[in-house]
C-alpha cells in the first residue's frame, strides 16, 4: 500500500469452526489479512484449505450452526461485520458487497428471467422504479457483453451457455457499484476457452469500475494473470503473502514451492517426471499446535511439531508462516 | 511410414459415429440426432499414449466410451488387439473384455458405496477367472501395492478413502485382469492439484511397468502434454487435429489448437504481460445443429469462404501430422497432386 490510503475490508484473526457429530472442525484459523481500494486479491489453496468458508464467514453467509465464527473482526466502511446486526448486514451484502460463484447455473434462480434476477437488487437495495431498473438492468447486460441485452432481459437462465450464465452473475454482483466484490473460484465450471473470456471481461471491468477484488481460486495460472496481490492458504491458515510477481518469482514457504513445481505448463520446459507433494492435506479436527504442512514438508524442523509457525515478513509486503528460511536453508531465528 | 504405424497400432479406429437420436412431439417422432462423435478415426499404438483433449461437450468421452463399446455405435470400425469389435455380438464382447479396461472421472459415483475395497478390487476377477480364494486374495494384495494402496485398508469402504486414494482403487480394479489397453476418461479431473501429480505418475509408472496402452481423455492441456505421446485435439464430434506431442505444442496447425493453447493461463505473471493470445467469441455451437461446412467456422479466427461451404477433410499434411482445416488443405493439394473436394 505505497500510497497509504485505508483498507475497504481488514480482517484480523479470523476464526471461523463447525460443529458436526464428530467432533469440531477448525476450518479458518486466525486469518488476518486487508484488502486495498481497486487492488485485485487472489486467494489460492486446495479444496478444504479454507478459502471459501474465510469468505463466507465476512459476511454472515455460512449457516449457523453449524458454523460459528469464534473469533475475529471484520472492518468494513468503519464498521464491524461480525457485530453487527441481521439487516444492516443485509443491506451491506449484494449492494456495498457482490458475490459471484462457482457454478452460475446453481446460484441462478432457474424459475425467474436473468432480467427480473437482476433488477431485485436494483429496486431492493436503490429503491429504483421498475423502469429504472430495467433500464440498468439492460445496460449491466451490456456492461458484461452480452449480444442483443434488451431482449435477452426476459430470458430464463437454462436458455444462457455456461459462460454468458457467469456473465449475468457478474452483472448482478455488479448492479449496485460494489466497493467490493468476491468472487469465489468463477471460472472453474468453465472451459479454458470461455474462461479466458470471462478473465478478459473482469480485467476491463476493473479498469471501467475500479472496486477491490478477491479471486478465490485453485488455479496458481489464472492468478498469474491477474492478481495483485496473493493469499496462500492451507490448512486453515495463510501460510503466505505476496505481491503476484514475488510470489511466482521468490516463493518462500515450502508449500508453495512445492505447489509451484507439481503443475505441468503448456509452453516452455516439460519435466520427465512431475514433482509431486506427498500424503494428503491434514483433517482439521482440533486447533493447530504445530504447523499444518509439517507432514509434507521436506524442510521440517523438530519445532515445527511443537509450535504453529507465526507470519513473518520475508521482503517488502511479502510474509511467510515457516520457520525454515528459504534464503539460508536454516531454521528462522523468530 | 503409414504402413509400419499401422502395423503396431493395438487400437485402430476408423470414421467412428455415435449419434444420439432425439425424439420429440407427441408421437416422439425421430427429429434429429446430437452427433456427438462424427466420423473420428486414429491409431494408438501398443505401449503409447494417446490424449484426447477438448472441450467439455465436444464429444471426448462419448468417444472414449464408445471405443470400449459400451455404447452401440452409430458406424465405423474399432480394433482392438486384432477383433474388430464394432459388430462383435455381446458374449464375445465379455470375452474380450478383460484386454480393455476404462479408469473413471469420478471415483466417488463409479465405487459400489456398499462394496469393500476387497470386493470391488475382487468383482472383475470373480467374473472373468476361477480363481481360488487364497489366488484370488493374494491377487487383490498385488494389486493394491501396485496401486499404493495399504493392504491394511482391504476391507474398508470406499466412503474411508480419500478422492486420490479412490482413484488408487479405481486403477487396482481396471488393472484386475491384466488389461492391454485402458481408457482414462478424466481420471484427475476432480482432484486437487497436489495430488493429480501423484496419480498421473503412478498411471506412468504403471505403464511402464506393465506396457500399457492409454487413450487419456482430459481437458487440462498441461496435464496432457506431461503424459501424452500424441495428442488429438476434438471439437464438436471431430478430431480436428492430431499430432504428436512436442509438434502440437510447439507449433499448433489448427486455429482451434492454436486458441486452446493461448487461453490456458500459465503461471508465470510475466508471460501473461507478453504472451499474444488468441480470444475465441462466442461459444461451442450444439451438436444437434453443427454449422454447414467447418464446424469451428463460427468462432475462427482465420474463417475463409471456403470455410462456411466445405467440411475440411482430415488431411497427413505433414509425417505424422493430420489436420482438418482448409488452410493446410491446399498445401496437400500441391505437394500430393489430390484434388481438394
Amino acid at each position: 500500500m505505497p500510497d497509504g490510503a485505508l483498507p475497504v475490508l481488514d480482517v484480523k484473526d479470523l476464526k471461523t469452526v463447525f460443529r458436526t457429530r464428530q467432533g469440531e472442525v477448525h476450518a479458518v484459523n486466525s486469518v488476518s489479512f486487508d484488502l486495498r481500494p481497486g487492488e485485485l486479491l487472489g486467494v489460492v489453496g486446495e479444496s478444504g484449505s479454507g478459502k471459501s468458508v474465510t469468505m463466507m464467514s465476512l459476511i454472515g453467509l455460512l449457516p449457523t450452526p453449524p458454523a460459528e465464527v469464534r473469533n475475529g473482526q471484520v472492518l468494513f466502511g468503519g464498521k464491524d461485520l461480525l457485530k453487527t446486526d441481521d439487516d444492516t448486514l443485509r443491506a451491506i451484502r449484494g449492494a456495498r458487497i457482490g458475490f459471484v460463484f462457482q457454478d452460475p447455473m446453481t446460484s441462478l434462480n432457474p424459475v425467474f428471467s436473468v432480467g427480473y434476477q437482476l433488477m431485485e437488487p436494483l429496486r431492493k437495495h436503490m429503491g429504483m422504479n421498475k423502469a429504472a431498473a430495467r433500464k440498468r438492468a439492460q445496460e449491466l447486460l451490456e456492461l458484461v457483453g452480452i449480444p442483443d441485452a434488451g431482449r435477452r432481459l426476459k430470458d430464463y437462465p437454462h436458455q444462457f451457455s455456461g459462460g454468458m450464465r457467469q456473465r449475468v452473475m457478474i452483472a448482478i454482483a455488479l448492479a449496485c457499484d460494489p466497493q467490493v466484490l468476491i468472487a469465489d473460484e468463477p471460472t472453474t465450471a468453465l472451459d479454458v476457452t470461455i474462461q479466458a473470456q470471462i478473465l478478459e471481461l473482469v480485467k476491463d471491468l476493473r479498469q471501467k469500475l475500479g472496486m477491490a477484488i478477491v479471486w478465490i481460486t485453485h488455479d496458481l495460472g489464472v492468478i498469474a494473470g491477474i492478481a495483485d496481490r496473493v493469499i496462500v492458504m492451507y490448512g486453515g491458515q495463510i501460510v503466505e503473502h505476496a505481491p503476484v510477481r514475488d510470489l511466482f518469482a521468490n516463493p518462500q514457504h515450502p508449500y508453495t514451492r512445492a505447489l509451484l513445481e507439481t503443475i505441468p505448463k503448456v509452453h516452455g520446459a516439460r519435466d520427465d517426471r512431475l514433482r509431486v507433494i506427498e500424503g494428503q492435506p491434514p483433517i482439521l479436527g482440533a486447533a493447530p499446535e504445530a504447523c499444518p504442512f509439517r507432514a509434507r514438508c521436506t524442510h521440517r524442523f523438530e519445532r515445527c511439531d511443537r509450535e504453529n509457525p507465526p507470519r513473518v515478513p520475508v521482503g517488502p509486503d511479502h510474509d511467510a508462516a515457516c520457520f525454515w528460511d528459504a534464503g539460508t536453508g536454516g531454521e528462522r531465528d523468530v | 511410414m503409414f504402413d509400419l504405424r499401422t502395423d503396431m497400432a493395438l487400437v485402430k479406429v476408423h470414421d467412428l459415429k455415435m449419434h444420439f437420436p432425439i425424439y420429440t412431439g407427441v408421437l416422439r417422432r425421430h427429429t434429429g440426432d446430437v452427433k456427438a462423435v462424427d466420423g473420428v478415426s486414429f491409431d494408438i499404438i501398443e505401449g503409447e499414449t494417446l490424449g484426447l483433449v477438448g472441450e467439455s461437450g465436444c464429444g471426448k468421452s462419448t468417444c472414449g466410451r464408445a471405443v470400449l463399446r459400451l455404447y452401440d455405435i452409430t458406424s465405423g470400425s474399432i480394433v482392438i488387439d486384432g477383433d474388430d469389435i464394432s459388430t462383435m455380438s455381446q458374449d464375445d464382447l465379455r470375452r474380450k473384455r478383460p484386454t480393455m479396461q476404462m479408469v473413471f472421472q469420478d471415483p466417488q459415483a463409479s465405487l459400489n458405496p456398499r462394496m469393500t475395497v476387497a470386493g470391488i478390487i475382487g468383482e472383475p476377477l470373480d467374473e472373468h477367472t476361477k480363481l481360488t480364494k487364497s489366488e484370488r486374495e493374494a491377487r487383490i494384495y498385488e494389486l493394491m501395492d501396485q496401486v499404493g494402496l495399504n493392504r491394511d485398508f482391504a476391507n474398508r469402504y470406499p466412503h474411508e478413502f480419500s478422492g486420490g486414494q479412490r482413484q488408487r482403487i479405481g486403477i487396482a480394479r481396471a488393472l484386475a485382469l491384466n488389461p492391454k489397453f485402458i481408457v482414462c476418461d478424466e481420471p484427475i479431473a476432480a482432484l486437487d492439484v497436489s495430488i493429480q501429480a501423484q496419480v498421473v505418475n503412478l498411471l506412468e509408472d504403471l505403464q511402464e511397468r506393465l506396457g500399457l496402452t492409454y487413450l487419456f481423455i482430459s481437458h487440462d492441456l498441461s496435464m496432457v502434454r506431461h503424459i501424452a505421446d500424441r495428442v488429438a485435439v476434438m471439437y464438436l464430434g471431430k478430431i480436428v487435429e492430431l499430432a504428436s506431442r512436442d509438434d502440437l505444442y510447439s507449433d499448433p496447425l489448427h486455429p482451434y489448437t492454436k486458441a486452446l493453447l493461448s487461453a490456458v493461463p500459465e503461471p508465470d505473471p510475466t508471460l501473461h504481460d507478453t504472451a499474444e493470445r488468441v480470444i475465441l467469441t462466442g461459444d461451442v455451437p450444439s451438436p444437434s445443429n453443427p454449422p454447414k461446412g467447418c464446424n469451428f467456422c463460427t468462432r475462427c479466427p482465420a474463417v475463409m469462404d471456403i470455410c462456411h461451404r466445405v467440411d475440411p477433410e482430415f488431411l497427413t499434411v505433414r509425417p505424422g501430422r493430420q489436420v482438418a482445416c482448409h488452410h493446410y488443405s491446399e498445401t496437400k493439394n500441391t505437394n500430393v497432386d489430390q484434388p481438394v473436394t
